[in-house]
């Protein structure tokens, strides 16, 4: 490995990462059969009720929220279970290890956001999209963002006891800025056809993407030495 | 120290004194009036209590911020007790911002909780410091802890400007509630404005005399921790 750059690195342990997942399944099924769960309760407590564009929006961001809180938690946690995290602590540097889990993670959560959206579309009545473009971008936007924060505290988690209620607990504080943001810029694709009416939100998910994997960056080299 | 504590003292009990005896005129004729801030009247008072407590809590973030790094460059525990007593007050302070701010606008807007903009930032750092101190109590070995600790803090920290700044100027374009602190400075005279910032100047220091005897405290029990083993 070493003999590779940084990049070949980062495309090797999401190679690594990519073929582990597609040879078990286990956060896919995971995820997929999440979704069906939480879409059918949504789907029960609705009945036939019509609900405003805004809990359309907030109801969506929350399975995202929750998706991500069950599935994104394992990139880092099975090296530590399956007792791997030694041989690639001595077989590659540490920063190109975190992007390539930070790839994985963000197509993972991208993939789930685009399917979990296309059910929400096709299954809940009353959910319309004015902006289609407004949406995607918020929707990709607010998948990155939510990934990037969710891959650093992921690599936190695995290091503590307790993790699977601690890891929601963590998260929530560092995303609620940017969910908050999110939610918005999707009530505006609901509402209004136009791409430039979120450009102030976009602005913000951007600057938000850039400042957690900034922070990311910074302070990985000392979780994974420790 | 000890006079330190004496002046301390002193200084806040005029601030209390000044805050609560001074009266509030619709026309000022002597230098200890304060003016009439419509919508506030005698609310404004709390303004001398509720504002200090927050900067108060922020400045406690900051300084477990701080210290955080510290501990990340240079991996002495020490600077883990100073970032974690900073914490444990900044806690205490923000429970109490909580609670001034929610009595404030019970009686200003009518309820006790309405997610202004504001309520939000300071809700979420609450839910940071409960989140720091799950993650402590998690971990058993002092080094790794204080490691991961200090990791999140700092992530806590550069998302912070976010809720501080970003928010309240997005979410005011929905919501136009007036944002007191903005409003109530405006319309504050110059006694006023001195007993505020008397007041700001001691919050600031009670934080630091208390933060001292608690850095103590830790170091006291840090050690006989480690003798008892």
């Amino acid at each position: 490995m070493s003999g590779r750059g940084f990049i070949g690195i980062t495309a090797a342990v999401f190679r690594k990462d990519t073929s582990s997942e597609l040879r078990t399944r286990y956060a896919l099924n995971a995820l997929f059969l999440f979704t069906v769960t939480t879409l059918s309760i949504i789907l029960f407590s609705f009945q036939s009720a019509t609900v405003p564009t805004q809990v359309h929006a907030g109801l969506l961001w929350v399975l995202i929220f929750f998706a991500a809180m069950s599935g994104l938690s394992r990139a880092f946690i099975t090296e530590e279970d399956r007792g791997t995290i030694l041989l690639l602590k001595l077989s590659t540097i540490s920063t190109p290890v975190f992007y390539g889990k930070l790839l994985f993670n963000v197509l993972l959560l991208l993939a789930l956001t685009t399917v979990l959206t296309v059910l929400y579309a096709l299954v809940v009545p009353g959910f319309a999209v004015e902006g289609l473009w407004t949406l995607c971008t918020a929707l990709f936007l607010g998948t990155v963002g939510l990934a990037s924060a969710s891959t650093i505290i992921g690599a936190l988690i695995a290091k503590a006891n307790a993790r699977g209620t601690l890891y929601p607990v963590l998260s929530f504080p560092i995303v609620l800025p940017l969910l908050l943001t999110v939610i918005r810029a999707t009530t505006t694709a609901m509402e209004n056809p136009s791409w430039g009416a979120a450009s102030g939100e976009y602005r913000v998910l951007l600057s938000y993407i850039v400042v957690i994997n900034a922070a990311s960056y910074l302070v990985f080299d000392f979780i994974w030495k420790d | 120290m000890k006079v330190f504590q004496i002046i301390l003292g002193l200084w806040l009990t005029a601030v209390i004194v000044c805050a609560y005896v001074f009266p509030i005129v619709p026309e000022i004729t002597g230098w200890y009036q304060y003016p009439v801030i419509p919508g506030l009247e005698e609310k404004a008072r709390i303004l001398f209590f509720h504002v200090p407590l927050a900067w108060t809590s922020v400045v406690g973030f900051l300084v477990s911020v701080f210290f955080a790094v510290r501990y990340l460059r240079a991996k002495k525990l020490d600077d883990d007790i100073r970032s974690s007593s900073a914490a444990g007050l900044g806690l205490l302070f923000c429970a109490l911002t909580t609670l001034t701010g929610a009595i404030w606008a019970k009686f200003s807007w009518g309820s006790f909780w309405n997610w202004d903009p504001r309520e939000t930032s300071i809700f979420v750092l609450l839910l940071i410091y409960g989140a720091y101190f799950a993650l402590r109590s998690s971990i058993q070995e002092d080094e790794k802890r204080a490691t991961l600790a200090a990791v999140y803090a700092i992530i806590a920290g550069v998302t912070m400007p976010f809720l501080m700044f970003v928010m309240p100027r997005i979410i005011e374009s929905l919501h136009p509630d007036p944002i007191i602190n903005t409003k109530g400075k405006v319309s504050m005279n110059s006694t006023m404005l001195v007993v505020f910032l008397s007041s700001l100047a001691g919050f600031t220091g009670l934080f630091f005399w208390i933060y001292s005897l608690k850095v103590r405290l830790a170091r006291l029990e840090s050690g006989r921790s480690t003798e008892g083993a």
